[in-house]
């Protein structure tokens, strides 16, 4: 049986995020409290480990790395047909870069133990970097896949895969255990039933923190962050605009001709 | 006495045998910084039978060549490309490494950085050097800019996309110094790229198209999406999208503008349905005339253009569409 190990990350919910704003005066972030929801790649990560239990048989484990709400995603994991829900969780995990949260998350699965394949989406809808997957990888000395978009073979322990480029694609062999990160185009995840979530809403969330990682705090959250912000700026526009106005008809000419002038059209 | 810096570094990517111009524009930006530094501009060079290609990059800027040449490095091979440049990191110690933000660069970025346990920041839309000459990396984020540093770690590495800086002027005269690299022979390895393959993109290239016409989440639903795919057509535009028109999956992510899409530089940008989020427009450098259509009269899209017009996309585009086939048909008369 296959043991696979899904990161999710718990984002603020992508349809609200642009309320969270620096203020200009504070030079802060002002949050509006916008709700967490689960990373929407992360959605295609977790239905590739089902597809796969389906198909060969596996124990998903699911890993994130937050506040105490990000249980919550776990939790809605566990719904869709997670085994196991871990959530690290502890103050000194806080402010942490790519960096410093891959390498929790390496610490995560290495305490997990025994895994074949480890999914990651392929960016975070908040900070997007892409680094976590391949970093982890990097942490855990196995092979990665980045934007993978199709598991053509995956049988024994060499796998084939697909994986996005601009203009088409890699085909790439590799050995397990491995860590793929995954593309939108892999799979259409499934929505989360009814019964599923009345099953999971008491199932048990493992907490770890530092002591059960058995990690010193300097390497961890700000503290094991090799970058920091060090401004927030706000930006200026050079441009001033010109409203256009008039009936529909008129807005409409008036454009045309504005553009013409200019030679754009 | 103060050190010698270590220099910048320009991890050049290469397509069968031709050099991508993100690289050229990031040997052109790592000149200006080497200069700064008072350092030199290295350039790493993976692939099999390039050697025609260095001159280009003494051209660009480039003060040294690392060239790993070889039939098993035609194309992009995770373990061994890794394992080229971390190794040749620790032993050069370069102060900055500059990556392509290309499907290569975003893997190969994260697995260099992590291997050199340093830093590593994604996105960024301008690099300059602090008062304390460190990299200052700017990146746009929540309607504002970042300024994100490495401060402690070395090697400080960034990934750029296409476009973010121009192509420096080529001076063909340049040259510099070659070395050639010990190339790892082609043991087995954990991994491997079997084949590459190519598929030609659909639709107008966004990049090279004179217009650009961008839609947003203001389509409202596919019917609307069609309406601003139409006033693409009708002006010989390419259609571009914001990241929600990608998400609720009217437009492919190859459409997207922006930080983690594409950066275009078009005569004309007509961003439609769309909030003028920093993320998306960042991707609109140096467009000559730029206009929005949006029904919301305070939307900060309006504060990022030349010419607006506040109305609903749907209802005003067809008719605008209609107005710009009689203008067409009255240039081919006259
Ligand atoms: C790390 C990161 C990277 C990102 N990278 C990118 C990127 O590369 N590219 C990108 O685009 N985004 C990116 N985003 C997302 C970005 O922050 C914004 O969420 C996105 O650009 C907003 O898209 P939008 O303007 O279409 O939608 P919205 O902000 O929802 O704006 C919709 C607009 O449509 C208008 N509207 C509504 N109905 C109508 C109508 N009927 N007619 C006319 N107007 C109407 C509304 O007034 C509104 O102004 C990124 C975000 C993050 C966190
Ligand atoms: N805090 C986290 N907890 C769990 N997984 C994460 C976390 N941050 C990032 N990831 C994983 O890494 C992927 C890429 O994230 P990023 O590098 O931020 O673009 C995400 O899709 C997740 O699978």
């Amino acid at each position: 049986m296959l043991r696979i190990v899904v990161c999710v990350k718990a984002v603020p919910d992508p349809k609200e995020a642009s309320k969270i704003r620096i203020d200009p005066v504070t030079r802060t972030l002002a949050r509006c409290d916008v709700p967490l929801v689960i990373n929407p790649l992360d959605k295609n990560a977790m239905e590739a480990a089902l597809q796969l239990k389906e198909q060969l048989g596996a124990r998903i484990t699911v890993l994130s790395m937050g506040p105490p709400p990000a249980g919550n995603i776990v939790r809605e994991c566990l719904a869709l047909g997670a085994d196991e829900g871990i959530l690290l969780c502890d103050q000194a995990f806080g402010g942490a870069d790519a960096y410093a949260t891959a390498y929790t998350l390496a610490k995560g699965i290495e305490k997990i133990g025994s895994y074949d394949l480890v999914f990651c989406g392929m960016a975070s809808s908040d900070s997007g970097t892409e680094w976590v997957g391949p970093e982890i990888a990097t942490f855990l000395e196995m092979p990665v896949v980045t934007r993978v978009k199709e598991i053509v073979e995956c049988d024994g322990e060499w796998w084939k895969v697909k994986a996005s480029l601009e203009d088409g694609y890699r085909l790439v062999q590799v050995k397990l255990p491995a860590l793929f990160t995954v593309t939108r185009g892999l799979n259409t995840p499934r929505t989360l039933s009814f019964s599923g979530i009345v099953k999971a809403r008491d199932r048990e969330i493992i907490q770890w923190g530092i002591d059960e990682l058995g990690v010193a705090e300097e390497s961890m959250g700000l503290k094991g962050s090799p970058t920091i912000v060090s401004k927030m700026t706000n930006r200026e526009s050079k441009r001033k605009v010109e409203i256009i106005a008039g009936t529909r008809e008129e807005k409409a000419e008036r454009l045309i001709q504005k553009l013409a002038d200019a030679g754009v059209i | 006495m103060e050190s010698r810096r270590g220099s910048v570094w320009v991890i050049a990517e290469q397509i069968d045998c031709r050099i991508l111009s993100v690289s050229l524009q990031l040997i052109g930006h790592a000149r200006k910084l080497a200069d700064e530094l008072e350092t030199s501009v290295e350039v790493i060079l993976l692939g099999d039978k390039i050697e025609g290609q260095t001159q280009q990059l003494f051209a660009a800027g480039a003060d040294r060549v690392y060239l790993g040449n070889a039939p098993h490095l035609s194309f992009y091979q995770p373990e061994i490309y890794t394992e080229i440049i971390v190794k040749l990191a620790k032993e050069r110690q370069p102060e900055i490494i500059l990556i392509g933000s290309t499907s290569m660069g975003r893997e190969l970025a994260p697995l260099v950085a992590a291997r050199l346990e340093t830093g590593l920041t994604a996105h960024s839309i301008d690099l300059l050097l602090d008062e304390n000459k460190i990299l200052e990396q700017r990146v746009p984020a929540y309607g504002g800019l970042l300024s994100i540093i490495c401060p402690k770690r070395r090697p400080q590495m960034a990934t750029i996309a296409r476009g973010v800086f121009p192509i420096p002027e080529l001076d063909e005269k340049r040259t510099g110094e070659i070395v050639l690299l010990d190339v790892p022979g082609e043991i087995p390895r954990r991994i491997q790229t079997l084949e590459i393959i190519r598929e030609e993109p659909e639709g107008v290239p966004l990049e090279s198209t004179p217009i650009v016409v961008a839609g947003g989440a203001g389509a409202s639903d596919l019917a609307g999406w069609r309406i601003i795919a139409a006033l693409a057509e009708a002006l010989n535009a390419a259609l571009g999208s914001t990241r929600p028109a990608v998400d609720e999956g009217w437009a492919g992510l190859e459409t997207m503008i922006g930080q983690s899409g594409k950066m275009v530089s078009p005569e004309l940008y007509i961003g439609v349905g769309l909030s003028g989020e920093l993320q998306h427009m960042v991707g609109i450098v140096r467009a000559q005339v730029m206009v929005a259509i949006n029904n919301d009269p305070k939307s900060p899209v309006f504060e990022q253009v030349d010419y607006g017009i506040v109305d609903d996309c749907r209802e005003f585009i067809p008719l605008f569409i209609e107005k710009i086939k009689e203008y067409q048909g009255k240039q081919v008369t006259c």
